[in-house]
Parts: C-alpha cells; structure tokens; sequence
C-alpha cells in the first residue's frame, strides 16, 4: 500500500514537473497541430517545425500520447500518382544548428489505434523523444481538417472559387 | 498398344494446353485492346456498399462518376483528397448532384461497411464507400490501372502503398479524366464541372 502511495505520488511530481521539459534548451518545436479526423478513422497525424539550437545533429526516435496507442515516425511521398508512407529508420535527422518541418506531403509523426476522433479546437499533449536532447513534451492544437493545397497551419478551408 | 496411347495422350494433352494456353493469350490481348480501345480504365464489379449492400457497376451507370482507391488507416492522402473532394462538390453547387461519388478502400481486412460508412459520413453523405472480398477489390483495383501494396509497419501492423489519383468516369462507364494529388482547385473544380455537363448525354 505504501508503495502504491509513493508511486502515485512519484507519478504525481512528474506529471508536476512535465510542463519545464516543454522548451528543451537544444530543441524547440514550433507551431505543433494535428488535424482533424474523420469518423471511424484510427489513425491522425502530427505536425510541427523542429530547430535544432545546439551544434551537434540530433534526432527524433520516437514520441508518445495518450490519444493513440502507438506512434510512429513517417515520410509520406507520392511516387509517380502512388502514395508511399514509410517508417523513417533510425530517427528524424535535425542538423546542427538548423530545422526540419514536419508538414503534409512530407514527414509525420503517425497516430496510430486513436481513442477517439480528434476534434477541432480540441488539444492533447504529446512527448517527443529525441536521441540527446531526451524528452521534449509538447501541447498539440488540433484544426479543421484540411485539403492538399493548404500544407500551412491556419491557411485553407475556404475556397475562392472566382 | 498401351505405349502407343500414352504417348497419343501425352501428345494430345501437350496439344490441349498449347492450344488453351494460345487461346487465353489470344482473348488476353484482345481484352488489353478492347480495354486501351475503350480508355482501358474501368469494368464490372461485385463489391458491398457502406450500409451492407451487394453493388455491381450497374448502380454507377446512368451518371458520370467520380471513383477514388485508399483505405481509412490512410492518416494523410485519403483524408485530405477526400476532403478536397467534398469542397469541389459544394464549390460544383446543384452540378454536383448530377454525379455519383465512391470511395473504395484497398484494405478490406480492415474497412468493413461499417468502418466506411463511419468515414465517408464524414466528408459529404453523397460519397458512398465501397469494400469487398480481397479478390474482388483487387479485381477492380486492376480495371481501374490502380497500384497498391501492403507495407509492414515495425509495431506488427502495416500501411498501404497506393495510386492517389481520382478517376472521373462518363455516364457510359467510359473514362474522362484523372484529378491528380494536389491538383489546384480551380482545375478540379473545372474537370467535375465538365463531367457533370455530360450528365444525360449518353
């Protein structure tokens, strides 16, 4: 039982101390989202800028939610009308000193087995993890659905038809 | 005289199977210039609709179509495209009901009616979703010309590699033109445009 208690307390101060890992000295995120799922879907993806502060490379190996039961690393291309999406192996590279952004079309970090539906205007938290810089945990807006021409948080879903 | 039949009935079946075997090959490239005569995109199917029903391409015909091949676990194409789909036809205004709208999924181990329904419900009640055995599905994957393969994914599960292009298809089943991945919209909205004047002029 005491040992029931102190675990939860030692939960407890993590959950407390989670916020000060959200701007990691070497990695900052930018602009996270992901988009809104359709119904029935079990799968979403996440979207964000990566800057690498620090002068040695990094990478992202992994990430975990409680929205979705596993999470995943991919590139997504079209490949002559084909889509191809992959596993990216050994991590997303973040070079010295520079960034990688995480947008549609090309790198995500895959929902996968979702609880349930994201919603528009909902949020959920999110934990990067990075091969030096460790665990980075993020808060991630979720928008409207979007199109293929709108690869920009916050720009698209309406059209001008002229 | 027991050696001399067997060898007539070896000669013989090696006969039948040259024979089929240049028949097929015979009614297969008849088939590959009959399909490139008519646009070589398109045929029957036998398939079960998002509410449970058993469809053929019977229920397609008499209107322009517009058919797309993913599958629900698509995180980013499918989604999008379909979305992008769903814009166009409130952008096509009363011209949009003069189509029909089927998305068909190249999953069906995991996309039942039900799933589809859940999904296509989503972007506009006008799509329906379209699922089937494995065999019929990747029987009209291949009418269609469209690709696509099972890809395992490190947690034991998989994703799948397949054609993002939309096919927009005539009233007389024949095939008009294809809306490309990230196509702009004005283009697309255009190309429907064009299908759905030749609604009735078949």
């Amino acid at each position: 039982m005491s040992r029931l208690l102190t675990l939860a307390a030692a939960a407890a101060l993590i959950a407390i101390s989670l916020p000060a890992f959200a701007q990691n000295a070497s990695i900052q995120v930018e602009k996270p989202y992901a988009r809104a799922t359709p119904g029935g879907a079990t799968t979403g993806a996440v979207y964000m800028t990566l800057d690498n502060k620090s002068n040695a490379e990094d990478r992202l190996t992994g990430a975990s939610s409680d929205v979705a039961s596993t999470l995943q690393i991919h590139e997504m291309k079209v490949v002559n009308g084909t889509m191809e999406m992959r596993e990216v192996a050994g991590g997303l590279a973040i070079p010295a000193g520079g960034s990688v952004v995480l947008k549609p079309g090309g790198y995500h970090v895959m929902l996968i087995g979702l609880k349930k539906p994201l919603k528009a205007g909902d949020s959920f938290p999110l934990t990067l993890q990075f091969q030096k810089a460790g665990k980075v945990s993020i808060t991630v807006p979720v928008q409207a659905m979007g199109g293929s021409n709108d690869n920009m948080p916050g720009m698209g879903h309406h059209m001008d038809m002229k | 005289m027991h050696r001399h039949h067997l060898v007539l009935a070896a000669v013989t079946a090696v006969a039948v199977i040259a024979a089929g075997f240049s028949v097929s090959l015979v009614a297969w490239l008849g088939g590959v210039n009959a399909r490139v005569g008519s646009g070589g995109v398109g045929g029957p199917f036998n398939l079960v609709d998002d509410r449970g029903a058993a469809v053929t391409e019977t229920v397609l015909a008499g209107r322009p179509w517009v058919i797309y091949f993913g599958y629900t676990f698509c995180p980013e194409v499918c989604p999008t495209t379909l979305n992008d789909l769903a814009r166009w036809m409130k952008a096509l205004g009363p011209d949009a009901d003069k189509l029909n709208y089927v998305f068909v999924t190249v999953d069906p181990a995991r996309d039942t009616p039900q799933v589809m329904h859940d999904y296509v419900s989503a972007f506009d009640p006008r799509i329906r979703g379209f699922t089937g055995t494995p065999g019929e599905i990747a029987k009209v994957a291949r009418e269609y010309g469209v690709y696509y393969q099972r890809i395992p994914t490190s947690d034991g599960g998989y994703v799948m590699d397949h054609s993002a292009a939309l096919y927009l298809m005539g009233p007389d089943a024949r095939f008009v033109s294809l809306i490309h991945y990230q196509e702009d919209d004005a283009t697309a909205v255009d190309k429907l445009r064009r299908l759905a004047a030749l609604a009735g002029s078949s």
